[in-house]
This record gives C-alpha cells, sequence and structure tokens, in this order.
C-alpha cells in the first residue's frame, strides 16, 4: 500500500524567521510522523527478515559453522575444529559421487517429461471447457497429498512381489522388473512418483501464464493463417519463456532436495542408503544417512553445503542460459 | 481455437498467483510431532510412556493393562516403532534436544555400548531399584557404565534355534522331525549349507531353503565373544575370526543360491513369510514372534523350532529398558521397568511370543521350562533356550556394532541379490564401515 506520500515527512514550514517551534505539541506529532516515516518501512518488512533469519539464515550459517567440526550425534554438544576435513572427506567418497550423478539423472528424467506434460495440460485447460474449475481442482489434487503417502502407495505399485504395476505388465509378459532394485526402473520408478506429484502445479502456474497471453496476437496471427501448431510454438511458447524458466528453476531445486520418494521406495535401511548399491540415493539421502543414521553431523553439513554450491552453480548456469535466449529472441 | 480473455489484469493475476505458489512451495517443509508424555491430572493419574521397537511382547501379553488394575493410578501407553533403525536416530535426537522423550524407552543390545558410553548421565541409574545381579551376567555388565550406574534393564536375550517349514523339509524329501533335523545339523553351520543343497534338489517350487544369508551370517557372528571389537574398543572386524567365518558361509550360500536373497524385516522378507516361500530361518529367540505374526493363521503348525546347527549357543539381539532422568515421573517409569522385567513378567511375554527372558529368576519357573509355542508345533522353546542360555559367550561389543552388522547385511544381500562377487562386496562393505566407524 502506498500511502505516504513525498510533502507528508517534510518538516513543518517555519514559523516566522527566528525559526522558533510555535507549540511543543506540534514538534511531538512532526517528530512522529518523521519517525513513522523513516522506521514504518522497516517495520513492515521486518517480520520476513526476522523470520528469515531465524529460520534461514540461522540455520546456514550454523550448518557453515558444523560442516568445520566434527560433531557427533552421540555427543552434540562437543565438537571439535577440523578445517575442510570433512569436504574433502565427502568429496573423495566415491558415494557423493553417485549420489551427484544419481541426482542429476533423477532430476532430468523427472523434471522433462514433468514439464512437457504440463505445458500440454495447460494447453488443454486453457480451452473454453465445462466445468473448467473442476479440471483445474483435478490437475493439482496430487500436489495435495503428502510425500509420504504418495510414495508409500507408489512403492506397492512398484513393488517387486505382487506390485500392482507387476501384475499389469505379467499380461504382456515383462512381469518381472524389480523395481526398486534396478540401476535404471529404481530411477524411473521414483521419476513416476515426482511427475505424478508435480505436473498438475506446474500446468496451473503455465495456465496461470497462458491466460495471460494478450489475445490480440492470437487473432493476428490467425488472420495471417497460422495453424494452431503454429500459435502455440510462436505465439504461446514465447510469451511463456521467463514462467517456464521459473519452473526450471523451481523444479530443480526441488530435484536437488529430492527425499521422501527414494527414502519411501523399499523404506528400511535400504530406504536411508538409497538402495542396495546405492542405485537411486539422492545427495539428500546421502546427507540423511551421513548425519542422522551414521551420526556424523560434520560431513553431513558438508554436504549440505555442496548441494548449496550446486544449486548456485545450476542457477548461474541458468542465468546464462537465460540472458543467451533473451539476446537470440531479441 | 478460443482461449478465455483475460488481458492485462489477468497478466498481474498470473503474477501474483505465480508468487504465491512460489512461497507454498519454498515453505513447504517437514513436519515434526512430539510426543507429549509426563500426563497427570489433578487426582494423581499419571500416564507413563513406553517407547520401543520391533516386538517387545508387552501389548501380546496384556502386561501394561494388568499393571494399570495394580496400580490404578497408572496408565501405561506404549509407542511402538517398526523399524530399530528408524527408531534409534529418534532416540538420539530426543535424548539431545531433550524433548520429546518417553518415561521409558527400548534400547536394542547393538546401540546399548554406545548409549552406555555416550549418554548414560541422562538416564537414571536403575541398580538402585532393581536387583541386577538377577540378570545373566553379561546382560548387567553390558548397561553398566563406567562409573558403575546400570542405566538399562535387560528385557530380554536372543538365544539361537533353527526355525523351519516342517511341511516344506517333507515335500523336500529331508527329515522333518525336529530331533532329527537337528541331528542333521548337529556339525554346525557348513551342515546346514549341506542340508539346503539337499533342499534345493527337490524343493517345492517357489521355495527357498532360507530367508536371507545376512541372518545366518549373523546367527555366526553372535555365537562369538569377538565380534566387531575388541576389549579395547578398537575396531578390529577385519581381522575378526566369526566375522570371516560368517562371511564365507554367507558367500557360499548365495553362490550355491539356496537363498531367497531378502533383507530381514523389509516388505518382501514379511511378503515372503505371508507366502510361505521360505523353508528356514535362523532362529533367536524373538524370531519366532516374527515368524508367527507375519506368516499368519495359514501356516500355523507348519512351521517348527529345532536346537540351532551345531547346537550354538548364541545370543542375537536382545534389549534393555532405560528410564531418561528428564521424565517428570522418572520414579514410577523405574517401578514399571523393574516389574516388567521381573521373572514372573518376562515368562508371561516368553509364552506370548516367545521372547526369552534375560533374568535367570524366570529359568526355573514352570511357564518358562516347560512352555511350548503352539504355532510352531508346539515346539518346546523353554527346553531349547534355557539350556543354551547358560552357555552364550560374553560378546565383547562396540559402539557401531548395529550399523556394522546392517551394512555387512546388505553386501550379502547384494551377493545374493545381484550376484555382486564377493571380493568386490567385501571391498564395498568396508569402504562403508569405515565410513560408520568415521
Amino acid at each position: 500500500m502506498a500511502t505516504t506520500t513525498p510533502t507528508r515527512g517534510a518538516p513543518t514550514p517555519p514559523a516566522g524567521g527566528s525559526g522558533a517551534v510555535p507549540n511543543g505539541r506540534g514538534t511531538w506529532r512532526s517528530r512522529l510522523w518523521r519517525l513513522d516515516d523513516l522506521a514504518s518501512p522497516y517495520a513492515y518488512i521486518a517480520p520476513f527478515f526476522l523470520v528469515f533469519g531465524a529460520f534461514g539464515l540461522y540455520p546456514l550459517l550454523y550448518t557453515g559453522w558444523i560442516a568445520l567440526h566434527r560433531v557427533e550425534m552421540t555427543s552434540l554438544s562437543t565438537s571439535e575444529w577440523v578445517g575442510f576435513d570433512n569436504f574433502t572427506k565427502i568429496l573423495q567418497d566415491s558415494e557423493f559421487w553417485t549420489a551427484v550423478t544419481n541426482t542429476f539423472l533423477i532430476g532430468v528424467i523427472s523434471t522433462v517429461p514433468q514439464l512437457l506434460v504440463a505445458l500440454g495440460l495447460a494447453h488443454l485447460l486453457n480451452y473454453k471447457l465445462r466445468a473448467s474449475t473442476f479440471w483445474r481442482t483435478v490437475v493439482l489434487t496430487p500436489y495435495a497429498t503428502s510425500v509420504a503417502t504418495a510414495a508409500l502407495v507408489f512403492a506397492l505399485v512398484f513393488r517387486a512381489d505382487g506390485g500392482i504395476l507387476n501384475w499389469v505388465l505379467h499380461f504382456v509378459g515383462i512381469g518381472n522388473t524389480d523395481w526398486g532394485n534396478g540401476e535404471w526402473t529404481s530411477k524411473i520408478a521414483i521419476s513416476v512418483i515426482v511427475i505424478w506429484r508435480w505436473t498438475g502445479y506446474n500446468a496451473l502456474i503455465y495456465l496461470a501464464a497462458m491466460q495471460a497471453v494478450p489475445t490480440d496476437l492470437y487473432e493476428a496471427a490467425s488472420i495471417d493463417g497460422a495453424t494452431r501448431w503454429q500459435q502455440f510454438r510462436k505465439v504461446t511458447i514465447p510469451s511463456l519463456r521467463p514462467t517456464i524458466l521459473f519452473t526450471i528453476v523451481i523444479s530443480t531445486i526441488g530435484s536437488m532436495q529430492l527425499f521422501g520418494e527414494p527414502l519411501l521406495l523399499q523404506g528400511g535401511t535400504l530406504g536411508s542408503t538409497g538402495g542396495n548399491e546405492h542405485q537411486y540415493e539422492t545427495l539428500s539421502i546421502y546427507l540423511y544417512n551421513y548425519g542422522w543414521k551414521l551420526g556424523h553431523l560434520g560431513p553431513a553439513a558438508a554436504v549440505a553445503w555442496a548441494m548449496l554450491a550446486l544449486l548456485l552453480l545450476i542457477a548461474l548456469i541458468n542465468l546464462i542460459v537465460g540472458r543467451f535466449l533473451r539476446k537470440s529472441a531479441a | 481455437m478460443r482461449i478465455t480473455r483475460t488481458g492485462r489484469r489477468g497478466r498481474r493475476a498470473a503474477a501474483l498467483t505465480t508468487t504465491v505458489l512460489t512461497a507454498s512451495a519454498l515453505l513447504l517443509t517437514g513436519c515434526s510431532s512430539d510426543s507429549g508424555s509426563d500426563a497427570s491430572d489433578s487426582n494423581g493419574n499419571i500416564t507413563l510412556t513406553v517407547a520401543d521397537f520391533g516386538q517387545f511382547g508387552y501389548k501380546e501379553a496384556d502386561l501394561f493393562a494388568k499393571y494399570h488394575k495394580l496400580h490404578p493410578k497408572i496408565t501405561v501407553k506404549e509407542e511402538t516403532t517398526a523399524n530399530e533403525q528408524d527408531y534409534y536416530p529418534k532416540l538420539l535426537q530426543q535424548l539431545n534436544t531433550g524433548s520429546g522423550l518417553a518415561d521409558v524407552t527400548g534400547i536394542e543390545v547393538g546401540r546399548i555400548k554406545e548409549v552406555v558410553d555416550t549418554q548414560a548421565a541422562k538416564f537414571t541409574d536403575l541398580s538402585k531399584t532393581i536387583n541386577v545381579s538377577d540378570w545373566v551376567s553379561w546382560k548387567e555388565k553390558q548397561a553398566t557404565a563406567s562409573d558403575g550406574t546400570v542405566i538399562g534393564a535387560g528385557t530380554d536375550i536372543g538365544p539361537m534355534s533353527l526355525c523351519y517349514r516342517k511341511d516344506l523339509f517333507q515335500q523336500a524329501g529331508l527329515p522333518s522331525d525336529r530331533d532329527a533335523v537337528a541331528k542333521a545339523v548337529a556339525g554346525g553351520w557348513e551342515d546346514y549349507l549341506k542340508l539346503g543343497e539337499q533342499y534345493k534338489k527337490k524343493a517345492p517350487s517357489g521355495t527357498y531353503f532360507m530367508d536371507s544369508a545376512s541372518a545366518m551370517y549373523n546367527a555366526v557372528v553372535s555365537s562369538s565373544a569377538q565380534q566387531y571389537y575388541d576389549a579395547s574398543g578398537k575396531p578390529i572386524y577385519k581381522d575378526s575370526p566369526s566375522v570371516q567365518q560368517g562371511w564365507n558361509l554367507a558367500a557360499e550360500a548365495a553362490s550355491k543360491k539356496l537363498t531367497h536373497g531378502l533383507a530381514q524385516f523389509t516388505d518382501a522378507w514379511t511378503a515372503a513369510l505371508r507366502k510361505g516361500s521360505v523353508a528356514t530361518v535362523a532362529c533367536p529367540a524373538w524370531m519366532a514372534g516374527q515368524i508367527s505374526t507375519n506368516s499368519g493363521d495359514a501356516f500355523k503348525g507348519k512351521w517348527d523350532i529345532a536346537k540351532a546347527p551345531g547346537s550354538t549357543a548364541a545370543n542375537w539381539g536382545g534389549s534393555f529398558l532405560a528410564v531418561p532422568k528428564s521424565g517428570k515421573h522418572a520414579k514410577e517409569a523405574a517401578e514399571l521397568v523393574k516389574w516388567l522385567t521381573a521373572p514372573e513378567q518376562q515368562a508371561e511375554v516368553f509364552k506370548a511370543i516367545g521372547v526369552f527372558p534375560s533374568n535367570k529368576g524366570a529359568y526355573d519357573l514352570p511357564g518358562v521350562k516347560n512352555a511350548t509355542l503352539p504355532y510352531f508345533n508346539n515346539a518346546p522353546i523353554g527346553q531349547i533356550y534355557a539350556d543354551e542360555a547358560k552357555t552364550i559367550p560374553e560378546a565383547v561389543l562396540g559402539p557401531k556394532d548395529a550399523t556394522i552388522k546392517d551394512t555387512i547385511s546388505t553386501q550379502i544381500n547384494n551377493m545374493e541379490q545381484r550376484g555382486t562377487k564377493p571380493a568386490d562386496a567385501w571391498k564395498a562393505a568396508t569402504e562403508a564401515i569405515d565410513k560408520v566407524i568415521g
């Protein structure tokens, strides 16, 4: 709300040449005004920064502190300075690199189909439909379920022995897939859960952006004889570019934090090590296993910081690509 | 094609939606739950919470209701986590933060050393309430901290036996009588594998001789005094003879394909029990409860229990009950623990699900001595375990026993399931364990 006006904060006009203040009440009020002008903006934004400081910045810095110490789950009160040992430890651990690769691979095979399907869904929802609100709600329902519920149900679907999917597949003669144990099948299974949960969410974001595309563009295009497909490609997609970039960033962050789905796909010890041979261990799982199951919080914190570094790297790439795209579009 | 039109306002609305959705996405973080305990009302009624894992058998033996009858002002509430591997990290976290702790907490034998070494100050000294010399001596030692405080009361021990499917043995042309089975494997676990090869030749289709070679491995290791650490606390698992013997046997079972290759206590494992595709399970006393619960009524009377191969005297598992000092009713909780671990109550639990008493006083009770398990074809478990309990070696424990055991089990599973070469699996195991010991 823009309530303040430049004049309000201006000092009261000097009365007479002496510069004496006419009455105390006026000064008090003007001081209050000035204070209001100076302080209120900070007060308005303070809640965010306080919350961010307590739940964002402080944990971030504290994690950094832990990453440089030896801290054990069994004795949190004692810590010992180890410098960058924890970082060298995880960087030399082949399991860490497996986790990086897995996170990246699962990220790609879940994000790409997800966004493509979302785009298609949004396009369909953008037509004049009967009960459009109903359909939009339906599309968003998976997003409203909890990760744990979704993962547990899908774990049943993907179960090797007596899973629904294998039962269906056995009609075409391929019902023996051990989804959770396979190098690729496990990654696909996890991606399916992610895709199922997030497609509708992204579709709605695209839909919102699509509705903001001025209709005159389409009218002009159809006068020029553009087919629907051409309209979609040449009008819709370019108008959606910032939104697409946004969803890519959000999905990337999401896949970097992928945790519940791999943890619960097989559950138990297997879940916390990301499968027998870490075939679906993501970075978050690696962090969790190191910190909570093995009880070494130092390396776990180092993993957290490594994840931050990776995210920043991806953001940088995104920025460069985005700039390049804008330039080529111009 | 008609596009619903919204114009300029739409763009702002879209931007807003986007922002809101982003914010909500970023705010979607995990949730935590804090189990409140220490409830008491004006009449002095109190509720004690008992946090445990797996199957302690108190529910099955209806002990908490009985305690309430004896002490009408005390209600006991049990919070059970199915898997100990999920339970323990939670317990450590609660000990660290000092919140969410139950009045009584279960601790598994694979963790007790670490708890005794690092958390002893946070627990009540039970030796003041309980006569700890009633327990088998090594059980008492395991729960005693360096300053002499006893932080855990032994609930049970896990003497070893062999659970097997009588009907499958018959179909495969093997001896099915429990004494005959015990005789067939009297030479030890090598004999057990030989029996497995015989079974495999005529195995009923879709069945496997054993559920998991990791179970056999654990049985072998837990029969030895020296396991993963030496007495000075140094990890010596790489050179430990029992680890090597167990590993080699497991590798042999895997290469001869005598096992189902299922990690124990996973869904796949319970499903196999339910379907009845497993012929034998290396069976510490508490395993009987797991088998009967998971196999269900369909297999009642088809299971039986024989002496462990080579009459191995081993202890696999067994737990403790501890009382955190932070609880408001630590005194009442200690009394509850005393009652729960007294011979009579341990005998009740034994009768109910076969979890074997750690209290020596229970061994001579007729309810224990003559106990049989109806589910297991009335196997005389009292007799089988009581003799063995006296000869169990005093194992040297280490702080990371449980995690080391799990790590090795995972690699054994890899040999069984994925055909990983023993050398590669061992290398992976040692790398992972080095990380565990850290």
